[in-house]
């Protein structure tokens, strides 16, 4: 019997053995307090998972606080598997991030993959349907042999899962940076669409009823996948590899079927996905949301293994399995619903009334912890804060101007920089089209898809600058939120709300910390001025190693509504004669810009400006100018500045542009200035577009001659075949990966 | 007219198949589960994309022992219209119905975007509201969409005209181009390229849209015929 190997309760106290499981001292006394004894081995591994950052957000709850989360428009918002916006017409929108960093350092297929499995469980486990995957990556540089190798496996991984579950992987973005070499990070988002009355949620309600387990069986993969993910990647971190799941999408693509005809049957009370700290979490959380007890008993778990012991099989992080409460008495109909799709659904507990979490094995209680122990009770962590001493440096810099002397070939080595460069050798890869509803694929601001049976369309995007984030967390906090906006609103959508992937290094660093605090009070001040909540996220936290934490990252995932199809805008020029304007003015900002990484190899300064008024007042009236039918295409400025931007307007439809500025070519050229934007406008309707949008200056004009032409105070600065510049942008992450270190 | 879209456990482009019948031709459509389903009811079979069986074993190779196999071979020989898309393409493979196989694409990845197809023969039911010779833009989605054929197939294939449309710049490394082929009968077609994706303009593409119309114009006349 494996019950008579098991370490005992004593030993765990004195050799301390839940500290490598991830307790500190004081919690492990906290967990002998609420119990009124010392806990067994299988009682502590089901604490350490459910106290890990990962679950508790133990860290990171007090930060949390202080996001606006609420809005008539928000039906759902954080503490369920998604958020829920309403999009009008009974229909809603359903939402989350979520990351994968920790497993796709050590196994990056799998870990990707996975990470994408884990996302659309949490869309679908709401009741909706995923309609829509986006990613965002973070590595180091390319020239790595390690970093391509992990680039291209989490990009075969997400598409590997997402094309064999039909859920089109529709947008995201890639970026490059020294402080990413040992900390990839892989952060996937789903979106799915949902009937209002078809919301479900995730408790065990009603004392009596059945707890099924239904997918995949348990294996001894993933086990302390949580709390692996909660620690600082090191040099054992190889020897993880076993707490990496490996995914089945096919098993997902049935789950999504089966569970999307259960939503619609009256027995089921709750459903929940088994995601971080598997069935420990699910069961628990279910639990302690009804305010009931549960009770389980292992023998019924479905195993892929022997011989599993309970700790294995409560910690298990194996893929694709669902937890569900329905009434009592009722299972063999949801069964049936199960056996059209091969899947076996396991009566495997009850609902209690006492708020106990009791688990059987072999006829024997092997843990037995008040429920809300596990998911309420966590402690809450107050960090000690400090400012970093290269902030203060930062700020006491004076303002950092690049010396430039050949324009056009800065304006080319910009679009080879991996950050600004096509992503069309990740995105060709991806399936971006079946389900046949993507109007927009990736490579515009946003994407978009139409809502089938309505002239709806929704926008969505994933957007993080870290740089501006670590030379100023509040000012890039702020920015991430802002230009997320601004790629809705340049779609024609109007911002509904936001996910939100927060990683960060160890918040037990006070640097890191006031990173986190100072990040988050930027975004939730943007959050209030934009009007777009929070309504679901994640925390990946000691994403460090050897003591170097990652740039912080706090990843803005936003879902816009398109009231009209006829909305729907690109970022790309429309047709030769067409002004091009640009919305806002031009400031020296080079602090964390493309440029200044390309020409000094490092960033430091200020982070651009941003005035939050402004940026509202602007985004509202492009948005009007939109549904007015004024606008042929519209971009939002940022990396690279305005000639990166113009540049990236003429590459899909081959035309030209002849663009007149003035003042500092530099600056006026590549500044990375906030809330600006290139609008383009057919000359009918200059006047109007004019009167209605003051701030926008006119610049020049579309041309058919396949020339980017732009001259500052009369004097030719760059005039370049678009071709040329398009190869440079097209060909340069394919010729990284291909290339030999 | 009516059509049947056969769903297998991991057909992932059912419903854009039955979409494609529906809304962008108006005709009537069922989706139908590989356990349940009577053809001999429907006019037209519909084998979707997708990963059926999440693609163990070989793309298609399980979904071809299923039972419903049988019924599709009997409406084969009755002469009915029978599309296979990626996924139904693979299927087709597997189950003799068409010659050949299929290969994972030449640079082993994904591959996903528009790509432009010629039509090769307009004389099929499937086709012929193309133009011979006629360039259409549509997408492809594959991991394993290089068509193989030994060169005695091939020549076969040439000789009966049963290449119906071929890549003009060959995505995956498939043999002598080839997009789609036709049974010798002619109403059996597996392509890998998806045309039900390219129905809808606001989706950028209705190249596809004539490969439904086509089957229905053969269907009224057909069915005028014989009525």
């Amino acid at each position: 019997m494996p019950s008579m190997l098991e370490i005992s309760p004593e030993q765990i106290e004195d050799k301390r053995l839940y500290a490598e499981m991830g307790l500190n001292d004081a919690e492990y006394k906290q967990i002998t307090d609420l119990l009124g004894r010392r806990p067994n081995h299988t009682e502590v591994g089901l604490f350490s998972v459910m106290w890990s950052e990962h679950c508790s957000y133990k860290n990171s709850k007090p930060l949390l606080r202080k996001f606006p989360t609420e809005a008539p428009h928000v039906l759902q918002g954080p503490g369920e598997g998604a958020g829920v916006v309403d999009i009008g017409d009974g229909q809603a929108v359903v939402f989350k991030i979520e990351s994968h960093n920790h497993p796709s350092a050590v196994e990056p297929y799998q870990g990707a993959a996975t990470g994408v499995g884990g996302i659309i469980r949490d869309v679908f486990s709401m009741g909706a349907r995923p309609i829509a995957l986006l990613n965002s990556l973070r590595f180091g540089s390319l020239k790595h042999p390690r970093i391509k190798y992990l680039f291209e496996e989490v990009v075969r991984g997400i598409a590997g899962y997402g094309n064999c579950v039909g859920v089109p992987t529709v947008g995201g973005e890639v970026q490059f940076d020294d402080s990413y070499e040992a900390n990839p990070l892989v952060n996937a988002m789903c979106v799915g669409l949902i009937k209002h009355e078809e919301l479900q949620k995730g408790i065990a309600a009603g004392v009596g009823n059945t707890v099924m387990y239904v997918g995949a069986k348990t294996g001894r993969d993933g086990i302390h996948g949580a709390t692996f993910a909660s620690e600082e990647l090191s040099e054992e971190a190889e020897s993880k590899r076993p707490s990496v799941q490996v995914g089945d999408p096919f098993m997902e693509k049935l789950l999504i079927e089966a569970c999307l005809e259960v939503i619609h049957h009256d027995a089921l009370v709750g459903i929940q996905d088994m995601g971080a700290a598997g069935l420990t979490s699910s069961a628990s959380e279910m639990a302690s949301k009804a305010g009931t007890g549960m009770v389980m008993d292992l023998d019924h778990i479905p195993q892929r293994e022997k011989d599993m012991t309970a700790y294995e099989m409560m910690l298990s992080e194996s893929q694709e399995r669902m937890l569900l409460v329905i009434e009592q008495g009722r299972e063999k109909e949801i069964q049936a619903i199960f056996e059209k799709y091969d899947l076996e659904a396991v009566a495997v507990g009850e609902v209690i009334e006492e708020k106990r979490f009791r688990l059987l094995h072999h006829g024997e209680v092997v843990a037995d912890v008040p429920v809300d122990a596990l998911a309420e009770d966590a402690p809450v962590y107050h960090q000690p804060s400090e400012v970093p001493a290269y902030y203060r440096e930062f700020q006491a810099m004076e303002d950092y101007k690049p010396a430039v002397e050949n324009y056009k070939e800065t304006l080319i080595q910009l679009l080879k920089q991996p950050t600004i460069a096509s992503k069309e050798w990740v995105y060709d890869q991806y399936d971006t089209m079946v389900q046949t509803n993507t109007v927009v694929t990736p490579g515009s601001d946003a994407a978009v898809l139409r809502v089938r049976g309505t002239d709806k369309a929704l926008a969505m995007t994933t957007d993080c600058n870290s740089r501006y984030i670590y030379l100023d967390p509040e000012t890039g906090g702020k920015i991430a939120v802002a230009e997320a906006a601004r790629n809705i609103v340049c779609s024609g959508g109007r911002p509904l709300g936001l996910t939100d992937g927060l990683n960060f290094g160890s918040p037990e660093n006070p640097e890191i910390f006031w990173q986190m605090e100072k990040s988050v009070d930027g975004m939730s001040s943007a959050c209030q001025s934009l009007g777009t909540p929070v309504i679901s996220g994640n925390v990946s936290l000691y994403n460090e190693s050897y003591g170097k934490a990652i740039y912080p990252t706090p990843i803005v995932g936003m879902v816009g509504l398109i009231e009209q199809t006829e909305h729907i805008t690109r970022s790309d020029f429309k047709q030769a004669g067409d002004l091009i304007y640009m919305i806002g003015k031009t400031e020296t900002e080079f602090g964390g810009s493309e440029l200044q990484g390309m020409i000094e190899g490092r960033h430091f300064g200020k982070a651009p400006h941003l005035d939050l008024n402004v940026e509202k007042e602007r985004q509202e009236v492009l948005l009007a100018a939109i549904q007015a039918g004024m606008v042929q295409s519209a971009h939002d400025i940022s990396e690279g500045g305005l000639a990166v931007a113009l540049a990236e307007s003429l590459f899909s439809n081959g035309l030209g542009c002849k663009v007149e500025l003035s003042g500092d070519k530099t600056a006026a050229l590549f500044s990375e200035t906030q809330s600006r934007f290139i609008v383009t406008v057919a000359p009918d309707h200059q006047e109007q577009f004019e009167q209605m949008m003051t701030e926008a200056s006119f610049i020049g004009t579309v041309t058919d001659d396949g020339r980017y032409s732009v001259l500052v105070d009369e004097k030719n600065v760059i005039n370049a075949d678009t071709q040329e510049l398009k190869e440079a942008w097209k060909g340069a992450i394919p010729c990284l990966v291909k290339s030999k270190a | 007219m009516k059509f049947a879209v056969v769903v297998f456990p991991g057909s992932n482009c059912d419903r854009d198949m039955y979409h494609a019948v529906k809304d962008g031709l108006n005709e009537e459509v069922d989706m139908v589960w590989y356990q349940e389903a009577d053809l001999s009811q429907y006019d037209a079979i519909l084998l979707p994309g997708g990963f059926s069986y999440g693609d163990y074993l070989r793309s298609g190779a399980i979904a071809s022992t299923s039972d419903i196999v049988a019924q599709i071979k009997e409406a084969a020989e009755a002469g009915k219209p029978i599309l296979g898309v990626c996924n139904g393409f693979q299927i087709l493979l597997e189950t003799g119905l068409l010659p050949g196989a299929m290969l994972p694409n030449r640079d082993l990845k994904f591959i996903c975007h528009h790509e432009e197809l010629q039509v090769e023969n307009n004389e099929t039911m499937f086709t012929s509201k193309y133009q011979e010779g006629e360039k259409i833009q549509i997408p492809i989605a594959h991991g394993d969409g290089n068509y193989y054929c030994d060169k005695s197939i091939l020549g076969e294939l040439k000789q009966n005209d049963q290449i119906v449309f071929t890549y003009t710049n060959n995505p995956n490394g498939s043999t002598g181009d080839i997009a789609g082929i036709v049974n010798e009968q002619g109403n059996v077609l597996g392509m890998m390229p998806h045309p039900e994706r390219a129905v809808e303009s606001l989706l950028g593409n209705e190249d596809g849209l004539r490969l439904f119309q086509s089957i229905l114009t053969y269907w009224r006349n057909n069915h005028a015929i014989h009525a």
